[in-house]
């Protein structure tokens, strides 16, 4: 529980507070106002205090003051802005004080939460700029991010302020030095080049943050390198040393380290890279020699023959731990690259001695009903595990033995027909898990169909290139993350931040939709034409989906009807739709599903709805007519706004795009 | 912005709780960030955690977590750098960090958060500032020891031990008892290097990395002005050239903002008025171009009978500091092939020890004089590592899960990248009559120094 403060302890504060010269003795007036935060009843005694704080000589006493003012404010709750009080701190932002500065910008940002925040305007955006030199390294790296949310209305003006910024970048502290390029990156959205530059010169410092002493720090940058070889995949290929990993490094930095030279890896380094990765493998770590050889099975999407060599060598060790990666590994590589498949088929004899867990198992199984032809005694591997059926604790195991034995039953017959009814006996007979059971049921009753049915059922395609592309990402451009650099997400990862910020927005969300009219500020430094624009920036910057917006049908149906077509739009697709495929790929972006015709159906019809964090909706129909080969889109939006509305058309068009291409 | 604040023991004893905000949690926050971080699976970082919508942030720094939460999507930059920099102010204050001074000096350490943090964001870490509005004196705990009367001289007189700084000197508080001012004229200037090195199996160099920092702690009065000398050969960037000789060149350079760099450019002089307490003065770094050579050279040759699973490993280790320097605390860290189960071992000189232990060979060697040669012969056996059988009689080849070599070591009044401090002036204000110590200290040691076999 938070020390709320006993009885007494608020009635001295009281009688602290009524002294009207309480800010004459700066620590105590620091130390009345630092404890106001957690305790009631003291509301009405605190404001004169703080107003008089704000007026007073001592640049101390203002500090705390100002910082006051957002105490008194949040200690009130919901009630409302004092427009009195804003101004005065908007005109405190001109103090002599960097410090009082600093915290006029984080009281207004708190004050104002419910608008949006500071407004940053062109005067104090230039009055900030210039002040910069002055601040302490927590103001600048502070003021920087405060800075993100001005553009400047001319090329000029932007370039003005690039230049600075410039001397930031060359900062002692990488706090200050990231924030400046994060500011760069976002003010020179538009300059692509200008963009590159920056992200060269950022090197250097973070190159440096990554053999930092201090372990904290170096894994943070290792995060920020990772995002940036996302967009620049040669970013920092000759710098691949830096990334070797020492053998007194934490478990995190080290696998941080391997996937960054799985991903900074071309023609030049590949071959050290690899040498180290090599070394890595035998690690005694466990967990660090498999993630490493991960890492080569990444590499060899791009160099084979290389890295299955490398992998193949690891076989010859024969320890568990490490056969069983190596064979899963196999197992992606066989499926992304059909091309090595003949150098897997002759490594994989004698590895079923060295696989104990489910996982390997499973894929030296799947590997061997596949390319079981090509693999002489593949049959009599599979025979022992038929064998030692009865033995067999991990039921996904049965399941990928049935499989690949009626595989390999169809390319091979002679071999295994013996061993495959003595399975599927078992299977039915004896298995207690209902899911075997059920999967040797099915294959028994397709056996007795015809060989030709299984053949079409079972011959599925052995390989499929397509999917390496998918899983690797393409590159993202800068702009994608550049509002994500120098926060949490590189450290979480774009996933983990995702499903973090979903269990909070859930909380919190519906909370903060009202998007009202902008306050009125009358201070000398916001100009009146400006104040809109201020405004207007931060919502046509970026489409934010909310997750779980969910309309009823007929609610759909009523605005659907009300509503004006917005955009028109036709996307080539060929074929049939897949529903559910489209439906869980509509999720994944936050978009929901209202109604949709079945499979087949023609004409084909859906109907989705969004919703972004303003509370905006966007109605959507999908039509797919069977003679031309194109769906037709419609969308409809409860308010009219061009931007968000083209960024919601490039999230559908991105998504439906992506399905269309993973089916032709 | 910062919710709240706390220093857990290695342990995960809570000794200082700081609530800024008041908004959320309460004390157990800290134990539930030390469950958390204890049943954090393998493969995810401590650095960052999450619960609900609280993130912790925190470091480690001797042996005490240092952890921060806030609710806002921050900048970890910022934020790691503030953790960092309040465990060197607390150092400062309390003359050392660890469990032992937060936990008698806990008053002063909440002074000091007071002052740092309010409302969760920082007003100031300068220590300029902040001795102004710190009240508490620090407790100092002083345990008698044999070893300080050692350095009194017979009849008073000045021991060769005594002009040296006893390695405790310091590790004491930075602003404490204003009597006693006057023997505490101190400054301490170390340059620190880091050394990383890669060495592939056929001897030639892969990859040096040196990391370096003048780090500077000062008990002077603040304001006092201090000039730096460098050594004049210092050149920065490829293409500088500077002095006669190959010169001492670094990559790149950066430097604390309140240098003075006027006379950097034509006399490699730095000049700044240092506040008291530690500071990092420049943080410069080279790679791949080390003037002088490498400190350690490793020569190792392997028996391997498959046959009887015997490896017989002979390690020659060459030391080619220059003949007066030493290197201290070297140890060889050797990953074996599992299943090593002994070791018989001749080494060559007594004071040496070599154990097995975690899968690996240790070989601890205290002291090593440059221009020496020392060596070792393991032999081991290694039962259950039958080969491949497709690789056939090429018994020399040594098996896998051997290697590489790590070598740690201290290379006291040394600087790999030949950098060197020639003078520390200090020009002082009339007031202050008592003539300042001034200690310079060079020092490198390993980071990472691999050598593949």
């Amino acid at each position: 529980m938070p020390y709320l403060g006993s009885e007494d302890v608020v009635k001295e504060l009281k009688k602290a507070l009524c002294n009207p010269h309480i800010q004459a003795d700066r620590l105590r007036y620091r130390n009345v106002i630092q404890r106001v935060i957690r305790m009631p009843g003291v509301q009405e005694y605190i404001q004169q205090p703080i107003l008089n704080g704000l007026r007073d000589k001592a640049s101390y006493v203002r500090r705390v003051a100002v910082l006051g003012c957002a105490k008194m404010h949040n200690l009130h709750g919901d009630s409302e802005v004092d427009g009195a009080l804003v101004n005065e701190l908007y005109s405190l932002l001109r103090d002599q004080d960097p410090i009082v500065v600093v915290n006029c910008l984080r009281s207004l940002e708190e004050i104002l939460k419910q608008e949006g925040g500071v407004v940053i305007n062109k005067p104090i955006a230039h009055h900030l700029l210039n002040r910069m030199s002055k601040l302490d390294q927590w103001g600048q790296a502070e003021v920087l991010n405060f800075l993100l949310r001005y553009q400047p209305r001319s090329e000029e003006e932007l370039f003005d302020i690039l230049n600075l910024l410039d001397s930031f970048l060359k900062s002692s502290s990488p706090g200050v030095v990231m924030g400046a390029t994060k500011l760069f990156l976002i003010l020179a959205k538009k300059f692509p080049h200008v963009q590159t530059d920056v992200l060269v010169r950022v090197k250097g410092p973070l190159l440096a943050a990554c053999s930092s002493e201090s372990r904290e720090l170096c894994f943070a940058a290792l995060c920020h390198v990772r995002q940036i070889l996302h967009s620049l995949p040669g970013h920092f290929s000759s710098h691949y040393k830096k990334f070797f990993c020492s053998y007194s490094e934490p478990h995190y930095i080290k696998l941080q380290k391997v996937e960054v030279l799985c991903e900074l890896v071309n023609d030049e380094n590949v071959q050290q890279v690899l040498e180290e990765l090599r070394g890595y493998c035998t690690d005694v770590s466990a967990d660090f020699a498999q993630a490493a050889i991960f890492a080569i099975g990444g590499i060899a999407r791009t160099y084979t023959d290389q890295c299955v060599q490398i992998l193949t060598e690891l076989l010859g060790l024969r320890q568990e731990h490490i056969t069983t990666v190596v064979v899963q590994t196999f197992r992606d590589l066989v499926w992304l690259c059909p091309q090595c498949t003949e150098a897997v088929c002759q490594a994989l004899p004698g590895c079923e001695e060295n696989i104990q867990d489910s996982e390997g198992k499973q894929a030296l199984i799947w590997l061997l009903g596949v390319h079981g032809e090509r693999i002489p005694n593949a049959p009599y591997i599979l025979e022992d595990f038929v064998e030692n059926v009865k033995s067999e604790t991990f039921p996904a195991v049965k399941m990928e033995l049935l499989t690949a034995l009626v595989r390999l039953f169809l390319s091979r017959p002679a071999e295994c027909q013996d061993m495959l009814g003595r399975l599927l006996y078992y299977c039915i007979e004896e298995e207690k898990n209902m899911a075997v059971r059920d999967r040797g049921l099915f294959y028994y009753r397709l056996l007795l169909v015809g060989i030709d049915e299984v053949k079409r059922i079972l011959c599925s395609p052995k390989s499929d290139p397509s999917l390496g592309l998918l899983e690797d990402q393409a590159e993202r451009p800068v702009n994608s993350w550049a509002s994500d650099f120098n926060t949490l997400v590189p450290v979480y990862g774009k996933a983990r931040w995702a499903t973090i910020s979903k269990c909070v927005g859930a909380e919190h969300g519906g909370s903060e939709r009202s998007h009202t009219a902008s306050f009125a500020v009358s201070g000398h430094l916001i100009s009146e034409e400006n104040k809109g624009r201020v405004q207007e920036a931060p919502d046509s910057e970026t489409l934010m989906l909310v997750p779980n917006c969910q309309l009823t049908a007929e609610y759909f149906e009523k605005t659907w009807l009300s509503l004006e077509v917005a955009h028109q739009q036709v996307l080539p697709w060929q074929g049939e739709v897949h529903p559910d495929t489209l439906q869980m790929a509509l999720q994944v972006v936050n978009i929901q599903t209202i109604a949709m015709s079945r499979a087949g159906s023609q004409p084909w019809k859906a109907y989705l709805s969004a919703q972004d964090d303003t509370g905006c909706l966007f109605l959507t129909e999908l039509l797919l007519e069977s003679e031309n080969s194109e769906m037709q889109i419609s969308v409809k939006q409860s308010e009219a706004r061009t931007e968000t509305l083209n960024s919601f058309m490039s999230v559908l068009e991105t998504v439906i795009g992506t399905i269309g291409d993973i089916k032709s | 912005m910062i919710s709240q604040f706390f220093i857990l023991s290695s342990k995960g004893d809570p000794l200082i709780y700081k609530d800024f905000r008041g908004d959320s949690g309460g004390r157990d926050v800290a134990e539930l960030f030390y469950r958390k971080l204890t049943g954090l699976p393998g493969d995810e970082s401590p650095v960052v955690m999450h619960h609900d919508d609280r993130h912790f942030i925190h470091i480690r720094h001797s042996s005490l977590y240092l952890v921060a939460t806030t609710s806002e999507n921050i900048s970890p930059f910022s934020l790691l750098e503030l953790l960092s920099r309040l465990a060197t102010l607390l150092g400062d204050y309390c003359g050392s960090l660890s469990e032992g001074t937060i936990s008698r000096n806990v008053a002063l350490v909440y002074e000091i958060l007071d002052e740092v943090l309010d409302y969760g964001y920082v007003q100031t870490t300068s220590t300029e500032m902040l001795r102004n509005f710190i009240q508490t004196e620090a407790v100092v705990s002083k345990p008698f020891s044999l070893f300080d009367l050692s350095s009194v001289g017979l009849f008073g007189a000045e021991t060769q031990q005594s002009k040296v700084a006893p390695s405790s000197a310091a590790s004491r508080p930075v602003l404490s008892s204003r009597s006693d001012q006057s023997q505490k004229n101190e400054v301490f200037l170390d340059v620190v290097e880091r050394l990383s090195v890669l060495i592939a199996s056929n001897g030639s160099l892969l990859k040096v990395d040196v990391q370096g920092e003048i780090r500077l702690k000062s008990f002077l009065p603040s304001g006092s002005e201090m000039r730096i000398g460098l050594t004049e050969e210092f050149c920065v960037g490829k293409s500088e050239l500077r002095g006669y000789g190959p010169g001492i060149r670094v990559d790149e350079v950066s430097f604390h903002s309140s240098v003075n760099l006027d006379e950097f450019e034509s006399h490699r002089i730095l000049r700044l008025q240092p506040p008291q307490g530690e500071l990092t003065v420049m943080r410069y770094q080279l790679s791949d171009d080390l003037p002088s050579p490498l400190p350690f050279r490793l020569f190792p040759s392997v028996q391997w009978d498959r046959g009887s699973g015997r490896l017989q490993v002979y390690l020659k280790l060459r030391c080619d500091l220059p003949p007066k320097s030493q290197a201290l605390n070297v140890r060889l860290h050797l990953p074996l092939p599992r299943g090593v189960v002994s070791l018989s071992q001749e080494l060559s000189s007594p004071e040496q020890k070599a154990e097995l232990g975690e899968g690996a060979l240790r070989w601890d060697l205290p002291r090593v004089q440059g221009g020496s040669q020392l060596s070792g012969l393991f032999q081991m056996d290694v039962p259950g590592l039958p080969g491949p059988p497709s690789h056939g009689p090429s018994t020399s080849a040594p098996p896998l899960g051997l290697g590489p070599a790590s070598l740690s070591f201290e290379l006291p009044r040394h600087t790999c990248s030949g950098l060197q401090v020639r003078f520390l002036r200090l020009s002082f204000r009339p007031c202050s009559n008592a003539n300042p110590h001034k200690w310079v200290r060079h020092l490198s040691h390993s980071d990472a120094y691999v050598i593949r076999i």
